[in-house]
């Protein structure tokens, strides 16, 4: 089912992906095309068949509920775009 | 040196023959004279693997030393690494400079090996020739006009070109494998848990996967020895007992039952592939392996599937790049979305905005069901289809990759085309199974042909085994590409 222009950009808007006009017409085109390889595997039936998420079906692993990680945050920060008392800076949002 | 295998400089530096010191200038020497024209890797810093040389030749000399104590590794810029800058091949990460360490570079740090480099790739893994870098295409060693394949290309090329005699690589849908066959090297994709990905940046997490990269399956082994274990870190990662991979390598092949599935000698395979490949199994057949037909009904929805669950969990594992913490952050914006949109629109190639894009599209309300949900329900027939293959043979062969490598910019106006060259490689990683690349003959313009080897789950071993006994009859693994200087 081919993407619409208004697909293109309501996608890059939930990816928050900034994408020109030019390339919502680009973009249209390919992702159709990957789209047109993907429709391939729709005439298959699945009926009854389990959906694999895992080679060996294995579930997620618990553990202890004990503190293992130390505060590393001045190294993690040190590469930071912008950092100030601790705390990420980034553009005010609540008006 | 630059020729000798992971054992023979492991013996060299015991013996005194030459220090770690010396085996890492002589790399770095080679790295310094190719990358120019090679671009195998993004970032070289010799004042960093001189040190660790220096403290491997101490341990050497204390009588500590491990198989790859003081061998330089180059390691895919994928994995994280303290220190050094780690970049993904992308704008995005262009300065992110690691505070901390893979699980798997711990391991080769805890073996006393060298951190030769860190190698240049398709873009987040993205990719089946290594042309969609931010750092540029690599050029492959045996002929420079043509792609070394992807992602892992610069790994590949390193160890083609005797820039590292071994190198790591990741493999979410062929990106070890693939590279491997068309730069004529050994290449393995273990068993999906094998080895660890914390701090291997994420692409698709149910079926991205770490490896090696060397010139014989002897090599692939040790290298193999140091990168698997269980990592509590790792939440995919699977514990079980520690094997050594090399303790099979000299078992004879008589007897091994050598599946050949139809559907990939079809439409599709190139004549001189498809050759090099029949010689190879005719060659298996004389060292005592029987050839049994087998089938793969599902093979030709692999690539329409994988199509779907990689670019959904891409989008997913990408959307921490947002230029908050780390990373490339857009220089102008006028508030929080807007510097969300330009950091990413201007931080992601076109090829990773076009998998996100994808990704988000079929995961998103309304599409989740015949798309994401689709395409795992065709991934359990493919792995289906591979518990019935191995009902009646030990290792699935065929050829790696359609054709020999193609020409640079031959593939990249459609992406569809490119996706093409994984139909070979893409069903191991639907399965999670163990797979590798050996080389097997040459094809049109002299160009490496590999030889596709899928074994059972945790069967690393055998898969070995068959390469090194075809290693043993055969010299293709040793031929190096002429005319490097």
């Amino acid at each position: 089912m081919p993407l619409t222009p208004e697909d293109v950009r309501r996608i890059a808007e939930l990816a928050r992906i900034g994408i020109s006009e030019a390339e919502v017409r680009t973009m249209r085109t390919e992702l159709n095309n990957i789209f047109e390889l993907i429709g391939r595997m729709q005439k298959v039936d699945t009926e009854g068949i389990a959906p694999m998420t895992h080679a060996q079906g294995a579930g997620l692993r618990l553990r202890e509920d004990k503190v293992t990680e130390s505060d590393q945050r001045e190294r993690f920060q040190a590469i930071a775009p912008q950092v100030e008392q601790g705390l990420y800076l980034v553009p005010k949002v609540i008006e | 040196m630059l020729n000798a295998s992971l054992k023979e400089l492991s013996a060299g530096l015991g013996q005194r023959k030459f220090s770690s010191v010396e085996l890492t200038k002589a790399f770095l020497a080679r790295i310094e004279a190719l990358n120019g024209r090679l671009n195998a890797f993004i970032t070289v810093d010799a004042e960093k693997s001189l040190a660790q040389a220096r403290a491997a030749d101490a341990r050497i000399a204390k009588g500590s030393a491990q198989p790859l104590t003081g061998i330089p590794v180059a390691h895919k810029d994928i994995f994280v690494a303290r220190g050094w800058l780690t970049t993904c091949g992308s704008k995005i990460l262009s300065n992110f400079v690691s505070p901390y360490d893979a699980h798997l570079i711990e391991r080769f740090n805890g073996a006393g090996a060298v951190l030769l480099g860190k190698t240049n790739m398709d873009e987040f893994a993205m990719g089946s020739s290594s042309e969609s870098s931010f750092y540029g295409p690599v050029k492959n060693p045996w002929n420079s006009d043509c792609v070394p394949g992807g992602s892992s290309g610069g790994s590949a090329a390193a160890v083609a070109a005797r820039m590292a005699p071994a190198a790591t690589g990741t493999d979410t849908g062929g990106s070890i494998r693939q590279p491997a066959a068309l730069s004529g090297i050994c290449g393995l994709k273990p068993t999906y848990g094998l080895v660890s990905r914390y701090g291997m940046v994420a692409f698709a997490s149910s079926l991205d996967q770490g490896g090696p990269f060397a010139k014989s399956a002897e090599d692939l082994a040790l290298l193999l020895n140091v990168m698997a274990g269980f990592d509590p870190r790792d939440s995919t990662s699977i514990e079980r007992a520690p094997e050594d991979y090399s303790r099979d390598l000299e078992k004879p092949l008589s007897g091994l039952r050598v599946g050949v599935p139809k559907e990939h000698f079809g439409e599709g395979l190139a004549s001189d592939v498809g050759k090099a490949v029949e010689e190879a199994l005719a060659q298996l057949e004389k060292l005592g392996a029987k050839r049994v037909p087998i089938e793969l009904p599902n093979s030709g929805l692999s690539v329409p599937a994988y199509y779907v669950i990689a670019p959904a969990e891409a989008s997913s594992n990408l959307s921490r790049f947002d230029g908050v913490r780390y990373g490339y952050r857009a220089k102008d914006y006028a508030d929080l979305g807007d510097m969300y949109r330009r950091t990413r629109a201007e931080g992601f190639g076109a090829e990773v905005r076009r998998r996100i894009l994808i990704g988000t599209y079929v995961l998103s309300h309304g599409y989740y069901d015949a798309y994401y949900l689709k395409a795992q329900k065709i991934r359990r027939l493919i792995a289906n289809d591979f518990v019935e293959a191995f009902k009646r043979c030990d290792v699935v062969v065929g050829p790696t990759s359609p054709t020999v490598a193609f020409k640079l910019g031959a593939k990249t106006a459609d992406p569809v085309q490119m996706y093409l060259n994984d139909i070979y490689t893409i069903p191991a990683n639907l399965a999670g199974l163990p797979a590798a690349s050996i080389p097997c003959g040459f094809g049109a313009g002299g160009l490496p042909v590999g030889l596709h080897l899928v074994g059972n789950y945790f069967a690393e071993a055998k898969l070995l085994n068959l390469a090194h006994q075809y290693q043993k009859a055969t010299d293709w693994h040793r031929r190096e590409p002429k005319g490097l200087q």
